[in-house]
């Protein structure tokens, strides 16, 4: 039987290989965005396992919230890293130093 | 007497310490005068304590001068302890002491090292006069060790000559094998007696003799048989005995002087003396006695022959010293203290005569030793010639000198000390005391002859220059020969048979073969008389007869004796390959021991492993750890994300 520990489990392992994936990939913005994204996901995992567990559709309007703004995200973000490559050349993030960070 | 004791013990200390200090200040002469007042002023000051003890018979002293420590109810004092024993010792020592320095004017004339040599010599006598007159273990102990420091320097007083050094070297490390029994000895009887101070030793005798010690295995060992071999193997060392003999032939590299003070007439009779002085002790076990005799009769016996092969003037004279050594020493596994004490000082006089003989026609070979290059230098050297000759009659126990009273009675001694129990030890120290004589006659007048008569087998440049030495050398050579000549006829009877020793030495009524001896005992003349119908003046004679006929009268017969028996002849010139044995067989296995230690303990182990391989491995895991710490604050983070992920995951499926 499928329980809610086990949708945990999974959202987590999705949450901390997005993690992994920003931190071990200083290769590509896009990647970034992706993991970002997968982050967000996982999160929504979350909520939509304890809305079922919970009988409570709350968690389920929030995710939709998520996707939203997450929609938003990656255009607003796919966008600036149009910008960024026309004026680069390139969208590695190790070059992106510019700031000193 | 108090203020005498302590002159005589201090004023040799502090004309070592002039003239050792201040010798480039003051000179040659004032160190030799400051060195030569100070020891004469002990020596008549001895004789001054000895005319009290003899004549007007005065009691022993036992006197503590300072207390160093106490600790735990251990007393660890300076004093003395001044009996007959103590007396003649101090008189032996300070007139050979005296000799010898005068003496040294005429060897050492042209030495660079003049002021130093007078300096350790004196430092010597003081050391030798703390040692016979200590009343408690610990100072003999330290009379003990500075005695053998002295012998140590002096061994290798050049010190630019690659075999003194070794000689020297040889010296030390020998000694510290038996110092180590020695020690070893102290402590037990520490622990047995609770207590340095000899007369409370002594007092507990018979407590120590009840106890027992388990040592290896589940054997028990009587107390008293344990602490007497153990201070018996210091004896060993520092009176040459069998087989820790190895260093005193070698000591010949010193000047003759010191052979003649330190290596034949007092230092290495410290063993006896020491034995003698703990007569109490040694008495109640007769393990110990019996083993005393059995390495006295080797040592006289064998030590004997390798005499005979001997070319070094001074060696031969070195192993005669170590067969005599032999012989006290077998009269005290006998129980005859009082004629192993009697031997110790008419050898010190024959002894050092019979050196300083030696150092007088090496003086006049210029400083060649073998006598194989000598011959008829009786010519040249008359004084030499007939004070050599007294010396080596009184070796050999030539009926009236000095030698024969001591000798014949010694022999006579362990003859009479058949006790129950004994078995065939008595027999062997019995052969091998007799055998000794006819050895002893023929290697003393082998040399003799050698030396003295036959054809001049010198170069023609070291003959022109040859005659008498100097009066510096002769007058310590007739001052040596008078006593050689005569002291037996007049000390034997009262040192011997009366009560001169009875509170300085202890024996057990079983064991008191002198008084068994005392019976038959018929004045000095009586046995003079006596002497020619004893097999040991026979054997005597038979050996200086030998000699005669072999290297007078037919010198080709020991070439054809050497050739014959090659395989004997090997045996004896390579003295039993005892030097081989420690030099390849224990030294160099404790070199190598050394070596792997160094190499493989200390280099590899401890340099390596554990010194610079802490610091390689910290050196290395930080290297590793560093790739880590990156400096961006994203690495930190994950890391951290990590952490608490593995942490949720253990809750989860741990918990």
């Amino acid at each position: 039987m499928i329980g809610l520990q086990h949708y945990l489990t999974l959202s987590a392992m999705l949450f901390v290989l997005s993690i992994a994936g920003i931190v071990i990939n200083r290769r590509n913005l896009i990647l970034l965005l992706m993991c970002i994204e997968l982050m967000l996901l996982s999160v929504n995992f979350n909520f939509i396992a304890f809305s079922r567990h919970l009988g409570d559709d709350t968690g389920q309007v929030f995710v939709f919230f998520i996707l939203t703004v997450a929609a938003a995200e990656a255009a607003i973000g796919l966008a600036i890293l149009v910008v960024l490559f026309r004026n680069r050349r390139s969208i590695n993030v190790q070059e992106l130093n510019t700031m000193k960070g | 007497m108090l203020n005498y004791y302590l002159t005589i013990v201090l004023a040799p200390l502090a004309a070592s310490v002039v003239a050792g200090l201040f010798g480039k200040q003051i000179g040659r002469a004032a160190s030799h005068w400051i060195t030569i007042l100070a020891v004469g002023l002990s020596f008549a000051l001895s004789m001054i304590v000895l005319k009290a003890f003899v004549i007007d018979g005065m009691q022993a002293e036992n006197i503590s001068v300072y207390t160093w420590a106490v600790t735990d109810g251990l007393r660890m004092e300076v004093g003395f302890l001044v009996d007959r024993l103590t007396a003649l010792m101090m008189a032996v020592v300070t007139f050979v002491s005296f000799m010898v320095h005068i003496y040294t004017i005429g060897y050492m004339h042209d030495d660079p090292g003049y002021q130093r040599f007078f300096s350790y010599i004196s430092l010597f006598t003081f050391s030798m006069l703390m040692l016979v007159m200590s009343n408690n273990f610990l100072q003999l102990f330290f009379g003990w060790e500075a005695v053998g420091l002295v012998s140590y320097l002096l061994i290798g007083f050049w010190y630019k000559r690659e075999s003194a050094i070794f000689a020297n070297l040889k010296a030390f490390i020998v000694n510290r094998v038996g110092d180590f029994g020695f020690i070893l000895g102290i402590a037990a009887v520490v622990m047995f007696a609770g207590s340095l101070d000899y007369a409370e030793v002594f007092s507990k005798s018979n407590e120590i003799a009840a106890q027992e010690i388990v040592i290896l295995g589940d054997t028990p060992w009587n107390a008293m048989t344990v602490v007497c071999i153990l201070l018996f193997i210091g004896a060993m060392g520092k009176s040459a005995q069998a087989p820790l003999h190895v260093w005193l032939p070698d000591s010949m590299e010193g000047p003759t002087p010191i052979s003649a003070l330190i290596h034949a007439a007092t230092m290495v009779t410290a063993g006896i003396f020491m034995v003698a002085r703990m007569s109490p002790l040694f008495e109640l076990s007769e393990t110990a006695l019996a083993v005393v005799l059995i390495i006295g009769a080797i040592t006289a016996f064998f030590m004997g022959l390798l005499g005979i092969v001997q070319n070094d003037i001074k060696r031969v004279v070195a192993y005669s010293t170590l067969s005599q050594l032999g012989y006290m020493t077998v009269a005290l596994g006998a129980s005859a203290y009082s004629a192993a004490i009697f031997h110790l000082m008419t050898h010190a006089f024959f002894k050092a005569l019979l050196f300083l003989a030696a150092g007088s026609v090496i003086i006049a070979m210029h400083h060649e030793q073998d006598i194989r290059k000598m011959g008829g230098v009786r010519k040249y050297m008359p004084i030499t010639y007939w004070t050599a000759l007294i010396g080596s009659l009184a070796l050999i126990g030539f009926p009236g000198s000095a030698g024969f009273f001591s000798k014949d009675l010694l022999i006579e001694a362990i003859h009479e000390s058949h006790w129950e129990g004994q078995g065939a030890v008595y027999w062997i120290a019995y052969l091998s005391v007799l055998l000794g004589v006819f050895v002893t006659a023929l290697y003393s007048f082998r040399m003799f002859f050698l030396v003295f008569h036959g054809e001049e087998r010198m170069d023609a440049e070291t003959k022109s220059h040859l005659h008498e030495t100097p009066w510096v050398v002769t007058v310590p050579l007739i001052l040596l020969a008078i006593p050689s000549a005569i002291i037996g006829w007049y000390t034997v009877e009262p040192v011997l048979f009366g009560p001169f020793f009875d509170n300085a030495l202890y024996e057990t009524e079983r064991h008191d073969v002198i008084a068994r001896m005392a019976a038959d005992w018929h004045g000095s003349a009586g046995l003079v008389t006596h002497a020619f119908q004893t097999p040991i003046f026979w054997l005597a004679a038979a050996g200086v007869l030998t000699a005669w006929f072999l290297y007078l009268k037919r010198p080709d017969i020991p070439d054809t004796i050497q050739q014959k028996a090659t395989g004997l002849y090997n045996l004896l010139v390579n003295k039993y390959y005892m030097d081989d044995l420690y030099i390849k067989g224990f030294a160099s296995w404790g070199r190598s021991f050394g070596n792997f230690l160094w190499r493989k303990g200390d280099e590899l182990v401890i340099d390596g492993v554990l010194v610079n391989g802490t610091a390689n491995a910290v050196g290395r895991l930080a290297g590793v750890l560093r790739q880590i710490q990156t400096g961006y604050l994203y690495t930190y983070a994950f890391a951290m994300i990590i952490g608490l992920t593995m942490l949720l995951s253990w809750l989860i499926w741990f918990r």
